[in-house]
Protein backbone atom coordinates (compact mmCIF):
# COMPACT_ATOMS: atom_id res chain seq x y z
CA UNK A 1 0.00 0.00 0.00
CA UNK A 2 1.69 3.20 -1.12
CA UNK A 3 2.25 5.49 1.76
CA UNK A 4 0.49 8.79 1.34
CA UNK A 5 1.74 9.67 4.77
CA UNK A 6 5.43 9.64 3.78
CA UNK A 7 7.15 12.46 5.57
CA UNK A 8 9.72 14.63 3.89
CA UNK A 9 13.31 13.68 4.63
CA UNK A 10 13.64 16.79 6.76
CA UNK A 11 10.58 16.02 8.88
CA UNK A 12 11.66 12.41 9.23
CA UNK A 13 15.03 13.44 10.54
CA UNK A 14 13.45 15.71 13.12
CA UNK A 15 11.27 12.82 14.21
CA UNK A 16 14.27 10.53 14.44
CA UNK A 17 16.22 13.03 16.49
CA UNK A 18 13.26 13.44 18.83
CA UNK A 19 12.90 9.70 19.17
CA UNK A 20 16.59 9.42 19.95
CA UNK A 21 16.38 12.02 22.69
CA UNK A 22 13.25 10.39 24.03
CA UNK A 23 15.12 7.11 24.23
CA UNK A 24 17.79 8.72 26.36
CA UNK A 25 15.26 10.32 28.65
CA UNK A 26 14.86 7.38 31.05
CA UNK A 27 18.61 7.38 31.62
CA UNK A 28 18.66 11.15 32.12
CA UNK A 29 15.85 10.91 34.66
CA UNK A 30 17.63 8.12 36.46
CA UNK A 31 20.90 10.03 36.71
CA UNK A 32 19.02 13.13 37.80
CA UNK A 33 17.14 11.13 40.41
CA UNK A 34 20.35 9.67 41.74
CA UNK A 35 22.09 12.99 42.20
CA UNK A 36 19.08 14.78 43.65
CA UNK A 37 18.50 11.84 46.00
CA UNK A 38 14.94 11.42 44.82
CA UNK A 39 15.34 7.76 44.06
CA UNK A 40 14.51 5.47 46.95
CA UNK A 41 16.90 4.93 49.84
CA UNK A 42 18.19 1.93 47.90
CA UNK A 43 19.15 3.71 44.67
CA UNK A 44 21.27 0.88 43.30
CA UNK A 45 18.22 -1.36 43.26
CA UNK A 46 16.26 1.38 41.50
CA UNK A 47 18.94 1.71 38.84
CA UNK A 48 18.97 -2.04 38.27
CA UNK A 49 15.19 -2.13 38.14
CA UNK A 50 14.78 0.87 35.83
CA UNK A 51 17.44 -0.17 33.33
CA UNK A 52 15.95 -3.66 33.22
CA UNK A 53 12.42 -2.39 32.73
CA UNK A 54 13.47 -0.13 29.86
CA UNK A 55 15.29 -3.00 28.19
CA UNK A 56 12.02 -4.91 28.14
CA UNK A 57 10.07 -1.89 26.99
CA UNK A 58 12.36 -1.23 24.07
CA UNK A 59 12.20 -4.89 23.13
CA UNK A 60 8.42 -4.60 23.04
CA UNK A 61 8.68 -1.47 20.90
CA UNK A 62 11.10 -3.22 18.54
CA UNK A 63 8.74 -6.15 18.11
CA UNK A 64 5.76 -3.82 17.66
CA UNK A 65 7.22 -1.81 14.79
CA UNK A 66 6.50 -4.27 11.98
CA UNK A 67 2.89 -5.02 13.02
CA UNK A 68 2.30 -1.27 13.39
CA UNK A 69 3.85 -0.59 10.03
CA UNK A 70 1.59 -3.15 8.37
CA UNK A 71 -1.50 -1.88 10.17
CA UNK A 72 -0.93 1.79 9.46
CA UNK A 73 0.76 1.47 6.07
CA UNK A 74 3.37 3.95 7.21
CA UNK A 75 6.54 2.44 5.73
CA UNK A 76 8.91 4.90 7.30
CA UNK A 77 8.27 3.33 10.68
CA UNK A 78 10.81 0.69 9.76
CA UNK A 79 13.62 3.17 10.38
CA UNK A 80 12.64 3.28 14.03
CA UNK A 81 12.97 -0.39 14.56
CA UNK A 82 16.73 -0.26 14.43
CA UNK A 83 16.79 2.61 16.91
CA UNK A 84 14.46 0.82 19.30
CA UNK A 85 16.50 -2.37 19.06
CA UNK A 86 19.71 -0.53 19.80
CA UNK A 87 18.13 1.21 22.78
CA UNK A 88 17.09 -2.19 24.09
CA UNK A 89 20.71 -3.29 23.80
CA UNK A 90 21.88 -0.03 25.40
CA UNK A 91 19.67 -0.34 28.46
CA UNK A 92 20.35 -4.08 28.63
CA UNK A 93 24.06 -3.37 28.75
CA UNK A 94 23.61 -0.74 31.46
CA UNK A 95 21.53 -3.26 33.38
CA UNK A 96 24.27 -5.87 33.08
CA UNK A 97 26.95 -3.35 34.08
CA UNK A 98 24.91 -2.41 37.13
CA UNK A 99 24.90 -6.03 38.21
CA UNK A 100 28.57 -6.57 37.42
CA UNK A 101 29.67 -3.45 39.23
CA UNK A 102 27.25 -2.65 42.02
CA UNK A 103 26.42 -6.19 42.91
CA UNK A 104 29.67 -7.95 42.22
CA UNK A 105 32.28 -5.19 41.99
CA UNK A 106 33.76 -6.94 39.00
CA UNK A 107 34.84 -9.90 41.13
CA UNK A 108 34.98 -12.23 38.18
CA UNK A 109 35.36 -15.43 40.21
CA UNK A 110 32.17 -14.53 42.09
CA UNK A 111 30.39 -13.64 38.87
CA UNK A 112 31.41 -16.83 37.09
CA UNK A 113 30.12 -18.79 40.08
CA UNK A 114 26.94 -16.77 40.43
CA UNK A 115 25.66 -16.86 36.86
CA UNK A 116 25.01 -20.59 36.53
CA UNK A 117 23.82 -20.87 40.14
CA UNK A 118 21.06 -18.34 40.00
CA UNK A 119 18.90 -19.32 37.09
CA UNK A 120 17.32 -15.90 36.65
CA UNK A 121 20.80 -14.41 36.19
CA UNK A 122 21.74 -17.15 33.71
CA UNK A 123 18.63 -16.45 31.65
CA UNK A 124 19.21 -12.70 31.75
CA UNK A 125 22.85 -13.03 30.83
CA UNK A 126 21.97 -15.33 27.92
CA UNK A 127 19.47 -12.76 26.66
CA UNK A 128 22.16 -10.10 26.66
CA UNK A 129 24.70 -12.32 24.94
CA UNK A 130 22.14 -13.01 22.22
CA UNK A 131 21.59 -9.27 21.78
CA UNK A 132 25.28 -8.70 21.07
CA UNK A 133 25.42 -10.07 17.50
CA UNK A 134 22.18 -8.26 16.72
CA UNK A 135 23.64 -4.97 17.88
CA UNK A 136 26.87 -5.51 15.98
CA UNK A 137 25.12 -6.48 12.74
CA UNK A 138 22.84 -3.45 12.85
CA UNK A 139 25.82 -1.44 11.64
CA UNK A 140 24.85 -0.79 8.01
CA UNK A 141 28.13 -1.87 6.41
CA UNK A 142 27.86 -5.26 8.13
CA UNK A 143 24.19 -5.52 7.22
CA UNK A 144 24.95 -5.16 3.52
CA UNK A 145 27.86 -7.57 3.77
CA UNK A 146 25.61 -10.16 5.38
CA UNK A 147 22.87 -9.91 2.80
CA UNK A 148 19.18 -9.60 3.53
CA UNK A 149 18.31 -13.23 4.01
CA UNK A 150 21.07 -14.09 6.47
CA UNK A 151 20.51 -10.86 8.37
CA UNK A 152 16.79 -11.55 8.71
CA UNK A 153 17.43 -15.06 9.97
CA UNK A 154 19.89 -13.82 12.61
CA UNK A 155 17.57 -11.09 13.74
CA UNK A 156 14.75 -13.49 14.35
CA UNK A 157 16.63 -14.22 17.58
CA UNK A 158 14.90 -11.14 18.96
CA UNK A 159 11.89 -13.34 19.74
CA UNK A 160 14.01 -15.62 21.90
CA UNK A 161 15.53 -12.58 23.59
CA UNK A 162 12.07 -11.20 24.38
CA UNK A 163 10.96 -14.47 25.94
CA UNK A 164 14.19 -14.82 27.94
CA UNK A 165 13.77 -11.27 29.20
CA UNK A 166 10.29 -11.99 30.49
CA UNK A 167 11.39 -15.26 32.13
CA UNK A 168 14.31 -13.42 33.77
CA UNK A 169 11.92 -10.87 35.23
CA UNK A 170 9.40 -13.51 36.31
CA UNK A 171 12.03 -15.52 38.14
CA UNK A 172 13.55 -12.61 40.01
CA UNK A 173 10.45 -10.95 41.50
CA UNK A 174 9.73 -11.92 45.07
CA UNK A 175 6.10 -12.77 44.56
CA UNK A 176 4.15 -10.13 42.70
CA UNK A 177 4.32 -11.49 39.16
CA UNK A 178 1.87 -8.95 37.75
CA UNK A 179 4.44 -6.85 35.88
CA UNK A 180 6.41 -9.75 34.38
CA UNK A 181 3.13 -11.24 33.22
CA UNK A 182 2.12 -7.95 31.56
CA UNK A 183 5.36 -7.97 29.55
CA UNK A 184 4.83 -11.64 28.85
CA UNK A 185 1.41 -10.95 27.40
CA UNK A 186 2.66 -8.03 25.31
CA UNK A 187 5.53 -10.02 23.86
CA UNK A 188 3.29 -13.06 23.48
CA UNK A 189 0.75 -11.08 21.45
CA UNK A 190 3.47 -9.61 19.23
CA UNK A 191 5.03 -13.03 18.74
CA UNK A 192 1.64 -14.50 17.90
CA UNK A 193 1.10 -11.77 15.34
CA UNK A 194 4.43 -12.44 13.66
CA UNK A 195 3.83 -16.17 13.71
CA UNK A 196 0.41 -15.64 12.16
CA UNK A 197 1.86 -13.36 9.50
CA UNK A 198 4.53 -15.92 8.70
CA UNK A 199 1.96 -18.73 8.37
CA UNK A 200 -0.17 -16.61 6.05
CA UNK A 201 2.86 -15.76 3.96
CA UNK A 202 3.88 -19.42 3.67
CA UNK A 203 0.40 -20.37 2.63
CA UNK A 204 0.40 -17.70 -0.07
CA UNK A 205 3.76 -18.93 -1.33
CA UNK A 206 2.53 -22.51 -1.43
CA UNK A 207 -0.63 -21.47 -3.26
CA UNK A 208 1.42 -19.50 -5.78
CA UNK A 209 3.76 -22.48 -6.24
CA UNK A 210 0.73 -24.72 -6.57
CA UNK A 211 -0.77 -22.56 -9.32
CA UNK A 212 2.39 -22.40 -11.41
CA UNK A 213 3.06 -26.11 -11.07
CA UNK B 1 -9.24 5.90 94.82
CA UNK B 2 -6.65 8.14 96.41
CA UNK B 3 -5.36 10.65 93.93
CA UNK B 4 -1.82 11.47 94.79
CA UNK B 5 -0.72 15.04 94.49
CA UNK B 6 2.78 15.76 93.15
CA UNK B 7 4.02 16.38 96.72
CA UNK B 8 3.16 12.82 97.70
CA UNK B 9 5.27 11.14 95.03
CA UNK B 10 8.75 10.37 96.31
CA UNK B 11 11.60 11.26 93.96
CA UNK B 12 12.64 7.61 93.82
CA UNK B 13 9.47 6.82 91.93
CA UNK B 14 10.05 9.36 89.25
CA UNK B 15 11.11 7.57 86.12
CA UNK B 16 14.51 8.83 85.08
CA UNK B 17 14.66 10.63 81.79
CA UNK B 18 16.39 9.00 78.92
CA UNK B 19 15.42 5.61 77.70
CA UNK B 20 12.15 5.14 79.48
CA UNK B 21 8.81 6.75 78.65
CA UNK B 22 5.68 6.55 80.71
CA UNK B 23 2.52 5.12 79.29
CA UNK B 24 0.53 8.34 79.37
CA UNK B 25 3.15 10.30 77.44
CA UNK B 26 3.28 7.54 74.86
CA UNK B 27 -0.48 7.41 74.39
CA UNK B 28 -0.61 11.17 74.04
CA UNK B 29 2.17 11.05 71.47
CA UNK B 30 0.42 8.20 69.68
CA UNK B 31 -2.75 10.23 69.50
CA UNK B 32 -0.89 13.18 68.06
CA UNK B 33 0.99 10.96 65.65
CA UNK B 34 -2.26 9.38 64.51
CA UNK B 35 -3.74 12.83 64.06
CA UNK B 36 -0.62 13.92 62.25
CA UNK B 37 -0.96 10.95 59.96
CA UNK B 38 -4.53 11.96 59.16
CA UNK B 39 -3.58 15.54 58.49
CA UNK B 40 -0.48 14.81 56.45
CA UNK B 41 -2.04 11.92 54.56
CA UNK B 42 0.51 9.43 55.77
CA UNK B 43 3.43 11.54 54.59
CA UNK B 44 6.71 10.84 56.25
CA UNK B 45 8.35 13.35 58.55
CA UNK B 46 11.59 14.00 56.74
CA UNK B 47 13.59 15.40 59.59
CA UNK B 48 15.62 13.03 61.66
CA UNK B 49 14.11 12.98 65.17
CA UNK B 50 16.41 13.75 68.04
CA UNK B 51 16.30 10.88 70.42
CA UNK B 52 18.33 9.76 73.39
CA UNK B 53 21.52 8.35 71.95
CA UNK B 54 22.71 7.26 75.33
CA UNK B 55 24.89 4.44 76.41
CA UNK B 56 24.41 1.23 74.44
CA UNK B 57 22.21 -1.27 76.27
CA UNK B 58 22.87 -5.02 76.45
CA UNK B 59 20.59 -5.66 73.47
CA UNK B 60 21.94 -2.93 71.22
CA UNK B 61 24.14 -3.61 68.24
CA UNK B 62 27.13 -1.38 67.90
CA UNK B 63 26.49 -0.32 64.32
CA UNK B 64 25.41 2.82 62.53
CA UNK B 65 21.66 3.27 62.85
CA UNK B 66 19.72 3.86 59.65
CA UNK B 67 18.07 7.23 59.23
CA UNK B 68 14.44 7.87 59.99
CA UNK B 69 13.84 8.54 56.30
CA UNK B 70 15.37 5.21 55.29
CA UNK B 71 13.34 3.29 57.84
CA UNK B 72 10.03 4.98 57.03
CA UNK B 73 10.19 5.19 53.22
CA UNK B 74 11.50 1.75 52.28
CA UNK B 75 9.06 -0.85 53.46
CA UNK B 76 7.61 -4.20 52.55
CA UNK B 77 4.01 -4.00 53.72
CA UNK B 78 1.97 -5.50 50.92
CA UNK B 79 -1.28 -4.46 52.61
CA UNK B 80 -0.45 -1.03 51.19
CA UNK B 81 1.08 -2.07 47.87
CA UNK B 82 4.04 -4.11 46.71
CA UNK B 83 6.52 -1.38 45.85
CA UNK B 84 8.89 -0.21 48.55
CA UNK B 85 7.54 3.32 48.49
CA UNK B 86 3.88 2.22 48.52
CA UNK B 87 3.39 1.83 52.29
CA UNK B 88 4.55 5.39 53.00
CA UNK B 89 2.43 6.72 50.13
CA UNK B 90 -0.71 4.65 50.58
CA UNK B 91 -1.13 4.27 54.33
CA UNK B 92 -2.55 7.74 54.87
CA UNK B 93 -6.10 6.50 55.35
CA UNK B 94 -5.14 3.90 57.89
CA UNK B 95 -6.43 4.49 61.44
CA UNK B 96 -4.25 2.84 64.09
CA UNK B 97 -6.40 4.34 66.85
CA UNK B 98 -8.59 2.91 68.40
CA UNK B 99 -6.92 -0.48 68.50
CA UNK B 100 -7.45 -3.73 70.29
CA UNK B 101 -5.77 -7.11 70.34
CA UNK B 102 -7.70 -10.34 70.78
CA UNK B 103 -5.82 -12.85 72.89
CA UNK B 104 -7.10 -16.42 72.75
CA UNK B 105 -6.13 -20.04 72.51
CA UNK B 106 -4.38 -21.87 75.33
CA UNK B 107 -4.19 -18.97 77.76
CA UNK B 108 -5.48 -18.43 81.26
CA UNK B 109 -6.44 -14.82 80.55
CA UNK B 110 -8.06 -14.64 77.11
CA UNK B 111 -9.96 -11.54 76.04
CA UNK B 112 -9.88 -8.41 74.00
CA UNK B 113 -7.13 -6.08 75.18
CA UNK B 114 -7.19 -2.46 74.13
CA UNK B 115 -3.84 -1.01 73.28
CA UNK B 116 -3.82 0.69 76.66
CA UNK B 117 -4.47 -2.67 78.34
CA UNK B 118 -1.63 -4.24 76.38
CA UNK B 119 0.75 -1.53 77.54
CA UNK B 120 -0.36 -1.64 81.18
CA UNK B 121 2.64 -2.27 83.36
CA UNK B 122 4.98 -2.73 80.42
CA UNK B 123 8.05 -0.50 80.45
CA UNK B 124 9.04 0.68 77.01
CA UNK B 125 12.67 0.31 76.08
CA UNK B 126 14.72 1.48 73.14
CA UNK B 127 16.69 -1.28 71.45
CA UNK B 128 18.92 -1.02 68.41
CA UNK B 129 18.46 -4.18 66.35
CA UNK B 130 19.58 -5.41 62.96
CA UNK B 131 16.81 -6.26 60.52
CA UNK B 132 17.52 -8.46 57.50
CA UNK B 133 15.02 -8.80 54.69
CA UNK B 134 14.86 -12.09 52.83
CA UNK B 135 15.35 -10.10 49.62
CA UNK B 136 18.96 -9.34 50.57
CA UNK B 137 18.98 -5.87 52.15
CA UNK B 138 19.21 -4.88 55.79
CA UNK B 139 18.91 -2.00 58.20
CA UNK B 140 19.73 -1.14 61.80
CA UNK B 141 16.62 0.12 63.54
CA UNK B 142 16.15 1.73 66.97
CA UNK B 143 12.92 0.04 68.01
CA UNK B 144 10.89 1.02 71.01
CA UNK B 145 8.79 -1.60 72.74
CA UNK B 146 8.61 -4.25 75.41
CA UNK B 147 9.51 -7.91 75.57
CA UNK B 148 6.90 -10.26 74.16
CA UNK B 149 7.74 -12.61 77.02
CA UNK B 150 6.46 -10.06 79.55
CA UNK B 151 3.14 -9.84 77.77
CA UNK B 152 2.85 -13.59 77.34
CA UNK B 153 3.45 -14.15 81.03
CA UNK B 154 0.58 -11.81 81.80
CA UNK B 155 -1.87 -13.83 79.70
CA UNK B 156 -0.77 -17.08 81.36
CA UNK B 157 -0.10 -19.66 78.66
CA UNK B 158 -1.25 -23.15 79.65
CA UNK B 159 0.88 -26.29 79.28
CA UNK B 160 -0.77 -26.92 75.90
CA UNK B 161 0.61 -23.70 74.44
CA UNK B 162 3.47 -24.73 72.16
CA UNK B 163 3.31 -21.92 69.59
CA UNK B 164 2.31 -18.29 69.41
CA UNK B 165 0.29 -17.24 66.37
CA UNK B 166 -0.18 -13.63 65.24
CA UNK B 167 -2.62 -12.01 62.87
CA UNK B 168 -2.68 -8.63 61.14
CA UNK B 169 -5.74 -6.47 60.65
CA UNK B 170 -8.03 -7.11 57.69
CA UNK B 171 -9.42 -3.77 56.59
CA UNK B 172 -9.30 -3.38 52.79
CA UNK B 173 -11.09 -0.04 52.92
CA UNK B 174 -8.02 1.42 54.65
CA UNK B 175 -5.39 -1.00 53.32
CA UNK B 176 -5.64 -0.83 49.51
CA UNK B 177 -3.19 -3.67 48.93
CA UNK B 178 -5.66 -6.05 50.54
CA UNK B 179 -8.05 -5.55 47.63
CA UNK B 180 -5.73 -7.77 45.58
CA UNK B 181 -4.91 -11.28 46.73
CA UNK B 182 -1.18 -10.94 46.17
CA UNK B 183 -0.95 -12.76 49.51
CA UNK B 184 -3.80 -14.39 51.37
CA UNK B 185 -5.24 -11.89 53.82
CA UNK B 186 -5.12 -11.36 56.71
CA UNK B 187 -1.35 -11.76 57.11
CA UNK B 188 -0.45 -14.39 59.67
CA UNK B 189 2.77 -15.37 61.40
CA UNK B 190 3.95 -17.54 64.22
CA UNK B 191 6.77 -18.50 66.53
CA UNK B 192 7.58 -21.54 68.58
CA UNK B 193 7.00 -20.93 72.29
CA UNK B 194 10.70 -20.99 73.19
CA UNK B 195 11.45 -18.55 70.35
CA UNK B 196 8.64 -16.25 71.52
CA UNK B 197 9.93 -16.24 75.10
CA UNK B 198 13.44 -15.26 74.05
CA UNK B 199 14.32 -11.85 75.55
CA UNK B 200 15.20 -10.52 72.10
CA UNK B 201 11.62 -10.67 70.84
CA UNK B 202 9.83 -7.36 71.13
CA UNK B 203 6.32 -6.12 70.74
CA UNK B 204 7.16 -2.73 69.33
CA UNK B 205 5.09 0.43 69.49
CA UNK B 206 7.63 2.87 68.18
CA UNK B 207 10.99 3.65 66.69
CA UNK B 208 13.35 6.56 67.06
CA UNK B 209 11.53 7.37 70.26
CA UNK B 210 8.28 8.03 68.41
CA UNK B 211 5.14 5.97 67.90
CA UNK B 212 5.20 3.80 64.80
CA UNK B 213 4.12 5.37 61.56
CA UNK B 214 1.50 3.42 59.61
CA UNK B 215 4.03 2.09 57.14
CA UNK B 216 6.08 0.51 59.94
CA UNK B 217 3.16 -1.47 61.34
CA UNK B 218 1.32 0.94 63.63
CA UNK B 219 0.34 0.73 66.38
CA UNK B 220 1.79 -2.63 67.44
CA UNK B 221 4.15 -5.00 65.67
CA UNK B 222 6.52 -7.85 66.36
CA UNK B 223 10.31 -7.66 66.10
CA UNK B 224 12.25 -10.92 65.79
CA UNK B 225 15.71 -9.76 64.78
CA UNK B 226 17.33 -13.12 64.05
CA UNK B 227 14.76 -14.09 61.45
CA UNK B 228 14.00 -12.64 58.04
CA UNK B 229 11.98 -9.46 58.27
CA UNK B 230 8.69 -10.90 57.04
CA UNK B 231 8.40 -12.82 60.34
CA UNK B 232 8.13 -9.50 62.19
CA UNK B 233 4.43 -9.16 61.61
CA UNK B 234 2.90 -5.70 61.62
CA UNK B 235 -0.33 -4.12 62.90
CA UNK B 236 -1.20 -7.04 65.15
CA UNK B 237 -4.86 -7.60 66.07
CA UNK B 238 -4.75 -11.14 67.39
CA UNK B 239 -2.40 -13.31 69.42
CA UNK B 240 -3.35 -16.97 69.76
CA UNK B 241 -1.49 -19.60 71.71
CA UNK B 242 -1.71 -22.88 69.84
CA UNK B 243 -0.73 -26.46 70.24
CA UNK B 244 0.19 -27.02 66.59
CA UNK B 245 2.53 -25.06 64.36
CA UNK B 246 0.45 -22.19 62.97
CA UNK B 247 0.30 -21.23 59.28
CA UNK B 248 2.46 -18.32 58.13
CA UNK B 249 1.61 -16.18 55.11
CA UNK B 250 4.82 -16.45 53.12
CA UNK B 251 4.97 -20.17 53.68
CA UNK B 252 1.44 -20.44 52.34
CA UNK B 253 2.39 -18.34 49.32
CA UNK B 254 5.61 -20.17 48.42
CA UNK B 255 6.34 -23.15 50.67
CA UNK B 256 9.57 -24.11 48.90
CA UNK B 257 10.98 -20.62 49.42
CA UNK B 258 9.81 -19.47 52.87
CA UNK B 259 9.80 -21.84 55.78
CA UNK B 260 8.25 -21.54 59.23
CA UNK B 261 11.55 -20.81 60.92
CA UNK B 262 13.20 -18.53 58.32
CA UNK B 263 16.21 -17.90 60.50
CA UNK B 264 18.77 -15.67 58.81
CA UNK B 265 21.29 -18.17 57.49
CA UNK B 266 24.03 -17.45 54.94
CA UNK B 267 24.45 -21.19 54.39
CA UNK B 268 20.90 -21.77 53.24
CA UNK B 269 20.14 -20.06 49.96
CA UNK B 270 16.75 -18.97 48.81
CA UNK B 271 15.92 -21.27 45.86
CA UNK B 272 16.31 -18.37 43.44
CA UNK B 273 19.00 -16.23 45.04
CA UNK B 274 21.90 -16.50 47.44
CA UNK B 275 21.71 -15.41 51.10
CA UNK B 276 25.46 -15.07 51.55
CA UNK B 277 25.55 -11.31 51.32
CA UNK B 278 23.29 -8.35 51.94
CA UNK B 279 23.18 -4.69 51.12
CA UNK B 280 22.94 -2.45 54.20
CA UNK B 281 20.71 0.41 53.16
CA UNK B 282 22.81 3.56 52.96
CA UNK B 283 25.97 1.63 52.10
CA UNK B 284 27.46 1.15 48.70
CA UNK B 285 29.05 -2.24 49.14
CA UNK B 286 27.74 -5.58 50.19
CA UNK B 287 28.28 -7.25 53.54
CA UNK B 288 28.56 -10.86 54.52
CA UNK B 289 25.32 -12.06 56.11
CA UNK B 290 25.79 -13.37 59.64
CA UNK B 291 24.24 -16.57 61.00
CA UNK B 292 21.08 -15.65 62.92
CA UNK B 293 21.70 -12.08 61.73
CA UNK B 294 24.49 -11.77 64.28
CA UNK B 295 22.37 -12.99 67.20
CA UNK B 296 23.82 -16.51 67.32
CA UNK B 297 25.04 -16.03 70.88
CA UNK B 298 21.53 -15.30 72.07
CA UNK B 299 19.51 -17.77 70.03
CA UNK B 300 21.62 -20.56 68.56
CA UNK B 301 20.92 -22.83 71.53
CA UNK B 302 17.19 -22.69 70.78
CA UNK B 303 17.91 -24.71 67.62
CA UNK B 304 20.45 -27.13 69.06
CA UNK B 305 20.19 -30.42 67.23
CA UNK B 306 17.91 -29.06 64.51
CA UNK B 307 18.82 -29.44 60.86
CA UNK B 308 18.47 -25.82 59.79
CA UNK B 309 18.68 -26.68 56.08
CA UNK B 310 15.66 -28.90 56.44
CA UNK B 311 13.87 -26.55 58.82
CA UNK B 312 14.59 -23.39 56.88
Amino acid sequence: MPSSRALSAHRLNILRATAFLAGLLPLALLVHGYYTETLSVNPLDDITDTTGTWTLRFLVVTLAVTPLRKLTGWGQLARFRKMAGLFAFFYGSLHLLTYLYFDKFFFWEDIVQDIPQRRFILVGFTAWVLMLPLAVTSYSKITSWMGGRRWRMLHRTVYVIGVLGVVHYYWLVKFDTFRPIVYGVLIGVLLAYRLGAWIVQRRRMNDAAGRTA
Amino acid sequence: MIIRTPDDIPSSEITPEGLYYNRREWLAAAGIAALGTVVSGGAVAQEQPRWPQGKKGPFDVDEKVNTFREITTYNNFYEFGTDKGDPAENSGDFRPVPWSVRVDGHVGKPGTYTLEDVLKGMSLEDRIYRMRCVEGWSMVIPWQGFQLSSFLRRVEPTSKAKFVAFETLLRPEEMPGQRRSVLEWPYVEGLRMDEAMNPLVLLSTGLYGRPLLNQNGAPLRLVVPWKYGFKSIKSIVRITLTEREPPTSWNIAAPSEYGFYSNVNPDVDHPRWSQRTERRIGEFGKRRTLPFNGYAEQVAQVYAGMDLTKHF
